[in-house]
């Protein structure tokens, strides 16, 4: 992928990032912060599928933009062909990894296996 | 540390006639026999006028005549003699002494350049990247028809680009950005101004090859704004600004 397009990503998801965050903590700011936290909020809040898609989309957009800034980091620390490529799949392989433990949450608590 | 104060006897010096002195550090290294650099101090006379260039050539006149600096049209236009002067990236041949208000003048060779010896420094790295991008107009017609005349272009379209073709390759801007201390496959602010200077030219047609140059993992996106590199251009050029704007072109803001 042409690193333009990855840069494109970059800032598409920071902007989406921080306008869902905002409506994820005005959300929050409905109940009380110890409240919001009790387990059975928690597990409400992931069975309202609306909310949890919302969350579930935070999820994506910060690890995509997460990990793409730490490969960026990462690039500009060292150089080598070797090192760069094992940063570049090193990082997209721990972006799925997280999106995919996140979303195995959600999943799991609206298939009522939690 | 060494320290010269005395002026070797010389029958055809020009007169140092001057009352004004300064103690002018300069870095020796030579990296076949050193594993560090070493400062050697000499005081030198000079007047309102005098360059920091003049203060080393009168060291290398007087007192030492090993000192290696690389310099030519003693007038900002060759871009031979870049080095930190004080901490901070400036050409000597136009730097006055008298401006920088300080009794001590140390001057060093450039960051992010390997040493030669003293205070020359190789720049083939700035001359690779500055070829790499291409730093010619780029035209479908390879030859110009006999009822053809030269490429005219309106004052606006000269504007665009007449600012960054005023860089003289002194590798000022390069010494001063962080990403190239870092990152030794940046592209480099010189090379990517030049990049906007042809990309922003409207007789040039190769804006899209040359984007794709840049458009690297190791290019223009690894610019973090930092700024050093317009602030350190003797000529005015504003590197930094040229790559926000072929960042424009990249992002589809500009075409």
């Amino acid at each position: 992928m042409r690193e333009s397009t990855i840069m494109k990503i970059h800032y598409g998801t920071a902007l989406a990032a921080v306008a869902l965050v905002a409506v994820h903590i005005l959300m929050r700011l409905t109940q009380g912060f110890a409240e919001s936290l009790e387990y059975e909020s928690v597990l409400a809040n992931y069975k309202f599928i609306p909310y949890a898609a919302m969350l579930e989309l935070i999820l994506i957009l910060l690890a995509v933009h997460g990990f793409n800034g730490l490969r960026v980091i990462l690039l500009e620390l060292k150089q080598g062909r070797s090192y760069e490529k094992a940063v570049s799949y090193g990082c997209l392989a721990a972006m799925i990894a997280l999106i995919a433990y996140g979303s195995r949450t959600i999943i799991m608590t609206n298939m009522g296996m939690v | 540390m060494a320290q010269v104060s005395g002026i070797a006897d010389e029958q055809t010096s020009t007169p140092l006639s001057s009352s004004n002195t300064i103690l002018l550090r300069i870095s020796r290294f030579n990296p076949e026999h050193d594993d560090s650099s070493q400062f050697m101090e000499f005081t030198v006379p000079y007047e309102r006028w005098t360059t920091v260039l003049e203060a080393i050539l009168d060291v290398k006149k007087h007192f030492d005549h090993s000192v290696a600096v690389r310099y030519s049209c003693r007038q900002a236009t060759c871009g031979s003699c870049g080095m930190m002067i004080n901490g901070k990236p400036r050409l000597a041949c136009f730097t006055k002494i008298s401006e920088l208000n300080s009794n001590v003048v140390t001057v060093e060779p450039m960051n992010n350049f390997p040493i030669i010896r003293d205070l020359a420094v190789k720049f083939e790295r700035l001359f690779d990247t500055h070829q790499k991008i291409k730093p010619y107009l780029i035209r479908d017609d390879s030859e110009l028809v006999s009822d053809e005349r030269e490429f005219l272009q309106s004052p606006e379209e000269v504007e665009q680009y007449i600012q960054f073709a005023n860089c003289i390759k002194c590798g000022l801007c390069n010494s001063a950005c962080p990403t190239m201390a870092t990152d030794s496959s940046f592209v480099g602010p010189q090379a990517l101004a030049q990049a906007y200077r042809y990309v922003a030219d409207s007789r040039d047609k190769g804006k899209d090859s040359r984007l794709k140059i840049i458009d690297d993992s190791h290019g223009i996106w690894r610019c973090h704004f930092a700024g050093s590199c317009s602030q350190v251009c003797p000529k005015g050029v504003d590197p930094a600004m040229g790559i926000q704007l072929l960042r424009g072109y990249l992002l589809g803001f500009r075409s």
